[in-house]
């Protein structure tokens, strides 16, 4: 796959060198101006777990955080992945094998269905909880309490779920952080 | 039985499960790209391939001239080509075929086909359609009674037109096959179908081959809900012309948009009703003429169109009742099955039905629906004339009344509309009783094969396919049940045909059904076999006490007499012991449904193996100076017999509530005057977001409600919740009906978008001011 890129596109487009965190490790390779995040996942790095649904960031199946911001990597440029620090639903597992609590979560409270949506589903919350674990990326403060069901749902509406009707994955996700608690 | 996560659960939440898009391929792979028609219906030249083919990294480029086999893939009807000859029928009806070492290459391979039009008149609508008379096949009728002679004698008579829109399936994995060059002329396809053995028949045909050298394989679905049913054949057959013309791997997965643009939707409908009933509301005669759009070809429309006709009664008893059902040719996609297959639609028309009896007589609609369900002792026969067995619809009825508070809140929603002029609330019960069996009765069958290895493991084939509905959990919960051992010895394979042959679709809610049943009958015949064997190992410990298999209990992974239970052994240890005493530890199931029967051309007989039941109450508010909605409050009670699986099973009703609910409401498909889709992605169309459900939802499943009728007395799940999301819709309506002060029948449809909310609105302020 990655051989094949290099053959075909290498003589069309001018490559850049990117290098990044992926999943905890440093990792490069050389992409085209216009590749995006998803297909470089995907493609050259083969984390098939990263889905895609829409390729125009509407259903969120594709979602992976950088630098612990959800993200929709089919619009998100490759190249401004250089010098971030990307997971993807791989990374959630952690080194021993278990399951990350959102993981958890989700298969124990039967948020899952056809499978399509949950990578995805999983990064949002797992930026959800890192808002009230850690610090929230953007405005800096760790969230106190736990999210309503109210905000929990304004977190996940870019991402669509065509089987489930949404209430079992909202019902990890509060069980999630009352666990958390 | 107990809750226990989807089978596929943790791959799924840590990105393992594999799609057909995942599966590692070698660097051979190709990429298939789908040229197709960019006009309704047009006369085409023999499209112009050269400069196509002669672009670097181009493998192939077909016309329906390269085709070895037969220019076909319709499934019931051969009307479908798999590439266009001389005319296109529909703006996506596949022209051309590309293959190429990427997509990047294959798009620029697009821009160099050369295809001149010669544009025809496109019929788009289906007023149109019934103005030309477009029918795909003769009407359908189902009589009982003389309901012409009663519409005359009756006291009230209620007429009019319902219009049903179109629905995309919106699977979040879309179109998807990849095909691999085999021996010869085999071919191994990896589709994500929800037909494997039509698949291979469809493969078969195009490639000019025997089905023995085809071989299809689904480990699951990204989502299918009917539109995988007959339409992934589609990609499987242009996937593997690509793959048989350049004898390398070839995968087509089509992007968002072209899935949308070039594959069928649920059949819009026209429905025309007639209904007479007396001074209480109680019905005495219906007529319903039922028109869909059957888009191109014929697909399975008229199998969708007889269920629509089959659930036109909905839940109620009507003395003299006429159906009419016509299927009509139109220039688009063709129209396929979705989740409820034209169920939603006739009743959709009979829920109208009711809903103008109760606002013409000015009584609640609920009232109106107690008095005409079917009866339990009498007033218990459909139209169809198949028996209402085990009705549970006064059940559901007494229990949600009682649960959801509809008597208060309805006085409470009445107060709220008195005191606001702008916002205005609305209720609606509905009720659903769906028909679970495929209505072509020879397809009620089933089979598998069950592998148990020495080391006590199991390994479970069956024909059914995997979509997110979690048949595969069930089935492995279904067979750790009945071989006595803990699921965990439990693997359920990939749906191949060569494992189990000659397979129906996983469709008609009848896949655990079925593949349930033959997988029981195949662990039977594998407990008669072990049980033989240890019986006679188990009488030698105890020559005097000799025992039989009928004594023998397999539970706990462990086989016990029952007789003198110390003679026991565990399941593993068992399974060395049947092999070396040369017992097959392999065995096939297979299972047809018992006692159903149906005559197509009377429309008179038994359909259905039982009927699936339910009950929902939806409150939504309206803002009736924007047309927009929001649902406040469902309650469900649905019946699911003695469930498999309840989590499993709450996840199929409120998922397929939320599904209906958004046909009924957001999902609005449009197409401009050419026939172009104008709505192919997300952005456009809308399937509801975690926003769009209800603010409280209550989903419950009827307790102690066993099925006899089926695999460990439980009911089929998958469609009949889809149907509940008529409570939102007419609750819309009684909300826009308020505005009038329920003294004007609003104008209505289906889907009830902001736009339609908003000119019923409008249209009875018109008819407020006019009075």
């Amino acid at each position: 796959m990655r051989e094949r890129m290099k053959k075909v596109k290498s003589v069309q487009y001018p490559q850049h060198e990117i290098s990044f965190i992926l999943n905890g490790k440093k990792v490069s390779c050389k992409t085209k101006g216009s590749a995006v995040l998803l297909d470089v996942i995907r493609d050259v790095f083969e984390l098939k777990g990263t889905k895609p649904g829409c390729h125009e960031g509407e259903c969120g199946a594709c979602t992976v955080l950088v630098d612990n911001v959800p993200v929709n990597s089919c619009l998100f440029l490759a190249v401004n992945a250089d010098g971030k620090n990307i997971l993807t639903v791989e990374g959630l597992l952690h080194a021993d094998g278990t399951l990350d609590p959102v993981q958890e979560s989700l298969v124990q409270n039967g948020a899952v269905q056809c499978g399509f949506c949950s990578s995805g589903m999983a990064m949002s919350l797992k930026a959800l909880v890192h808002q009230y674990e850690n610090a929230h990326p953007v405005a800096g403060e760790i969230k106190k309490g736990i999210p309503s069901r109210d905000e929990i749902k304004k977190h996940l509406e870019g991402n669509l779920c065509r089987c489930t009707g949404y209430v079992k994955i909202l019902d990890a996700a509060e069980k999630l952080f009352l666990n958390n608690e | 039985m107990k809750n226990i996560p989807h089978d596929s659960a943790s791959k799924h939440v840590t990105g393992q499960s594999v799609y057909i898009d995942d599966m590692p391929v070698n660097s051979r792979l190709l990429t298939g790209r789908v040229v197709y028609s960019r006009h309704a219906h047009a006369k085409i030249k023999s499209p112009d391939l050269t400069k196509a083919k002669q672009l670097p990294g181009v493998h192939a480029v077909l016309c329906y001239q390269d085709i070895p086999g037969h220019n076909q893939m319709g499934p019931v009807i051969h009307d479908e080509v798999c590439l266009a000859i001389k005319e296109v029928h529909c703006v996506g009806q596949a022209i051309v075929l590309i293959a190429a070492e990427n997509e990047e290459i294959a798009i620029e391979a697009e821009k160099l086909v050369v295809i001149e039009y010669e544009p025809l008149e496109a019929v788009l609508e289906l007023r149109r359609a019934i103005e030309k008379n477009t029918l795909l096949a003769p009407a359908r009728t189902m009589n009982r009674g003389d309901a012409e002679t009663a519409m005359k004698n009756s006291f009230h008579t209620i007429r009019g037109e319902l219009e049903t829109g179109a629905q995309e399936h919106w699977y979040l994995e879309t179109q998807s096959c990849l095909c691999i060059p085999g021996e010869h002329q085999e071919i191994n396809v990896f589709s994500s179908t929800q037909h494997p053995s039509e698949t291979q028949a469809i493969v078969a045909e195009v490639l000019g081959i025997a089905k023995n050298e085809v071989v299809v394989e689904t480990r699951r679905m990204g989502g299918a809900f009917g539109g995988k049913e007959t339409q992934a054949n589609h990609a499987a057959a242009w996937t593997a012309l690509l793959c048989h013309a350049t004898k390398r791997p070839v995968k087509i997965r089509l992007s968002r948009d072209d899935d949308q643009k070039i594959t069928g939707k649920r059949h819009r409908f026209l429905i025309r009703y007639e209904a007479r009933f007396n001074e209480d509301g109680k019905l005495l005669a219906v007529k319903f003429e039922l028109n869909a759009d059957a888009g191109y070809t014929t697909d399975l429309s008229m199998a969708i169109l007889e269920r629509a006709m089959l659930h036109a009664d909905n839940a109620y008893f009507i003395p003299d009742m006429s159906v009419t059902g016509k299927a009509y040719r139109t220039n688009l996609p063709s129209n396929t099955a979705f989740r409820g297959f034209g169920g939603p639609q006739g009743m959709a028309g009979m829920e109208t039905v009711i809903d103008r009896i109760a606002r013409f007589l000015k009584k609640d609609p609920a009232e109106i629906r107690k008095l005409n369900f079917y009866g339990t002792e009498k007033e218990n026969i459909t139209h169809y004339g198949q028996e209402v067995e085990l009705n549970r619809l006064h059940l559901l009825y007494d229990q949600l009344m009682e649960t959801s508070d509809y008597a208060k809140r309805k006085k409470e929603v009445e107060l709220f509309n008195s005191k606001n002029e702008f916002y205005k609330k609305g209720m609606a019960i509905t009720p659903v009783k769906f028909g679970i069996s495929f209505t072509t009765s020879f397809l009620n069958q089933a089979g598998a094969l069950v592998n148990i290895y020495k080391d006590g493991t199991v390994l479970v084939n069956h024909g059914g396919t995997e979509m997110g509905q979690g048949l595969n959990t069930k089935i492995r919960q279904i067979a750790a049940a009945e071989l006595g051992v803990t699921i965990d010895k439990i693997k359920v394979n990939a749906t191949n045909t060569s494992k189990v042959p000659n397979t129906s679709a996983t469709a008609a809610s009848a896949g655990t059904d079925l593949n349930g049943m033959a997988v029981k009958d195949a662990i039977e015949k594998l407990k008669s076999r072990i049980g033989k064997q240890l019986a006679a190992e188990f009488s030698k410990i105890r020559p005097e006490k000799p025992t039989t298999v009928d004594h023998l209990i397999f539970q706990n992974n462990t086989i016990i007499d029952s007789l003198y239970p110390d003679r026991k052994i565990a399941f593993d240890e068992a399974m060395v012991i049947c092999h070396l005493n040369q017992i097959s530890l392999s065995a096939t199931g297979f299972y047809k449904t018992p006692d159903i029967g149906w005559d197509k051309l009377k429309g008179w007989g038994k359909p259905f193996n039982y009927y699936s039941f339910g009950m929902s109450v939806s409150e939504v508010l309206v803002d009736t100076l924007t047309g927009s909605h929001k649902n406040l409050r469902t309650d469900i009670l649905h019946d699911v017999g003695d469930s498999i699986n309840p989590g499993i099973d709450l996840g199929q009703v409120e998922g397929g509530f939320i599904q209906g609910m958004g046909w009924c409401t957001t999902e609005e498909i449009k197409w401009d005057e050419k026939g172009n889709l104008l709505n192919h992605s997300p952005d456009t169309y809308k399937i509801p977001s975690v926003q769009d459900i209800p603010a409280d939802f209550r989903v419950n499943l009827l307790q102690n409600v066993p099925n006899p009728n089926a695999i460990r007395k439980s009911k089929a799940v998958a469609e009949p919740p889809l149907m509940l999301a008529f409570s939102t819709w007419l609750a819309i309506k009684d909300a826009i009906s308020a505005v009038g002060n329920h003294q004007h029948e609003p104008f209505f449809q289906l889907p009830a978008t902001n736009e339609v909310i908003l000119l019923s609105i409008e249209d009875i302020r018109k008819k407020i001011k006019g009075n």
